[in-house]
């Protein structure tokens, strides 16, 4: 029998479950993904390792996850079929599997326009939906998606990402819809810093009866100052920063910038907490994953094991609609 | 050259319901590998060139996808937009192209006939399709036929 992962059992209790982001290092060494994790570790019930996050070169997502289960840690990988046709990414799924990882996340991943070999040939030969149901298929059936019958099947608590900050908006809790039938079981989402417009999409999710399918991690990140959310909102694809956020951060002291990011962070993090169906955070800070840890303290999520704002019940109700069996 | 049909969607989809019903009587002649597939090549090309941009794929879709060709993104994603749209609306990795899957979903809610379509899980393309004629391979039941391990 094959253990399941822990970001499951948190999230099947109940609690308000926390992740966090993993930058894997320009590195060959093995320490730097070390140290960030072990800061990580402390504050989060997950750590994501990203797949060439922005279409940039790193260390790979296997690569770390595999250093991580080997310390003892757990990783959620992040699979982006940006890079890898059907054949690499099912190899992939494999090996992880076997070197103990037990969370995978499913994407399409960034063009490569946007990273520093726009010169790279695209793949994208599955999307997101298209992998999501794969893995699910090579979980639950054992069979690749030519229909061979694998020896052993892994076992994942599968992951896919979701933007409500960008349009079309109407049509983004339906694609959710298609996440959770493709075999999603937690959704990590895009940056928020637009609460009213994740209120409106929860809303939503809610009414379609998603939020009993599926465990919603809202996406969260501190900016750094007002010029680094100008420049994020230009250059990275899908992250949506209203005005008054700008502004905000425009309003104090250059020197002041980086602690009113934080709070306004932190500030969010409260919020979404309260939001019906919001099952957890999931905190990116490029690079910085010291600050992550002082944010989720800050937050308030410190010790771990506090419950979302739907109590212990909503996770037990979840749990009990996924040990059904599962429809493809 | 493109003509503008596309802004006319329900047209498009009836005009795709009634060729499926005229060709049906003839598919036992449409095997791929033929004379016959030329013809439907060509044809297609020309056709589908000018209203869908097509790509040739031969694992068409377009009644599920608001008659909009999703090869003509980026990504080729097939199951509805990533989350990489613009607040404008346009596209992620072509900024002055508006995104394909916003027209395609504006398109569908007014197909009444296959709209709903657009809600369901497309299978991945299958590669060894490229550059076939589409038609051949929807009546030989290979295009958009689940993979193997997707089946019951
Ligand atoms: S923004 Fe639209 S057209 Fe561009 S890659 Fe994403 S889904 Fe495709």
């Amino acid at each position: 029998m094959i253990p399941t992962s822990r970001l499951e059992r948190v999230l099947k209790s109940g609690r308000f479950a926390v992740t966090g982001e993993l930058n894997p290092p320009d590195s060959a060494d093995p320490e730097s993904v070390f140290e960030r994790a072990l800061v990580l570790a402390e504050v989060c019930d997950g750590i994501n390792a990203t797949d060439a996050s922005g279409a940039h070169v790193h260390m790979s997502s296997v690569g770390v996850c595999a250093l991580l289960t080997r310390a003892g840690y757990e990783p959620v990988m992040q699979v982006s079929c940006r890079d890898r046709n059907r054949i690499a990414l099912q190899g992939d799924l494999l090996g992880a599997a076997a070197m103990g990882v037990r969370n995978v996340l499913c994407l399409t991943g960034d063009g490569v326009e946007t990273g520093d070999h726009p010169d790279a040939k695209p793949v994208f030969d599955l999307d997101s939906i298209s992998l999501l149901k794969t893995a699910r298929s090579m979980c639950d059936r054992s069979r690749f998606l030519s229909g061979r019958q694998l020896e052993v099947a892994p076992r994942f608590f599968l992951g896919a990402a979701s933007n409500p900050f960008v349009p079309p908006f109407d049509f983004r809790p339906l694609r959710l819809a298609k996440k959770v039938e493709a075999g999603a079981e937690f959704i990590q989402t895009q940056y928020c810093f637009d609460v009213p417009r994740l209120e409106k999409f929860m809303r939503t999710v809610r009414d379609l009866g998603l939020a009993e399918k599926v465990y919603i991690l809202v996406g969260v990140g501190p900016l750094r100052s007002a010029r680094a959310g100008e420049w994020i909102r230009n250059n990275v694809p899908g992250v949506h920063i209203p005005d008054a956020v700008i502004s905000r951060l425009k309003g104090v002291p250059p020197e002041k910038q980086v602690e009113e990011g934080k709070r306004l962070c932190v500030e969010i993090i409260q919020q979404v907490r309260e939001t019906p169906g919001v099952c957890g955070v999931h905190v990116m800070a490029y690079r910085q994953e010291e600050l992550v840890a002082e944010i989720i303290d800050e937050a308030g999520l410190l010790p771990r094991g506090g419950y979302g704002s739907m109590g212990a019940d909503q996770g037990r109700r979840l749990a009990r609609m996924s040990t059904q069996p599962k429809t493809l | 050259m493109r003509i503008g049909l596309q802004a006319y969607p329900r047209f498009l989809e009836l005009a795709y319901q009634l060729s499926r019903r005229l060709l049906l009587p003839f598919s036992r002649w449409m095997v791929p590998g033929g004379w016959i597939e030329k013809i439907f090549v060509v044809l297609e090309k020309g056709a589908k060139g000018a209203i869908f941009d097509c790509r040739m794929c031969g694992d068409c879709v377009l009644h599920s996808t608001g008659m909009t060709c999703p090869m003509t993104c980026p990504k080729n994603m097939r199951n509805g937009p990533c989350g990489g749209v613009r607040q404008n609306g346009n596209c992620e990795i072509i900024p002055e192209m508006k995104c394909v899957w916003m027209q395609a979903w504006d398109r569908s809610k007014v197909m009444r006939v296959y709209g709903d379509d657009f809600l369901g899980i497309l299978p991945p393309r299958k590669g060894q399709l490229q550059d076939g004629s589409a038609w051949i391979n929807d009546f030989t039941g290979i295009a958009v036929q689940d993979p193997a391990s997707w089946l019951e």
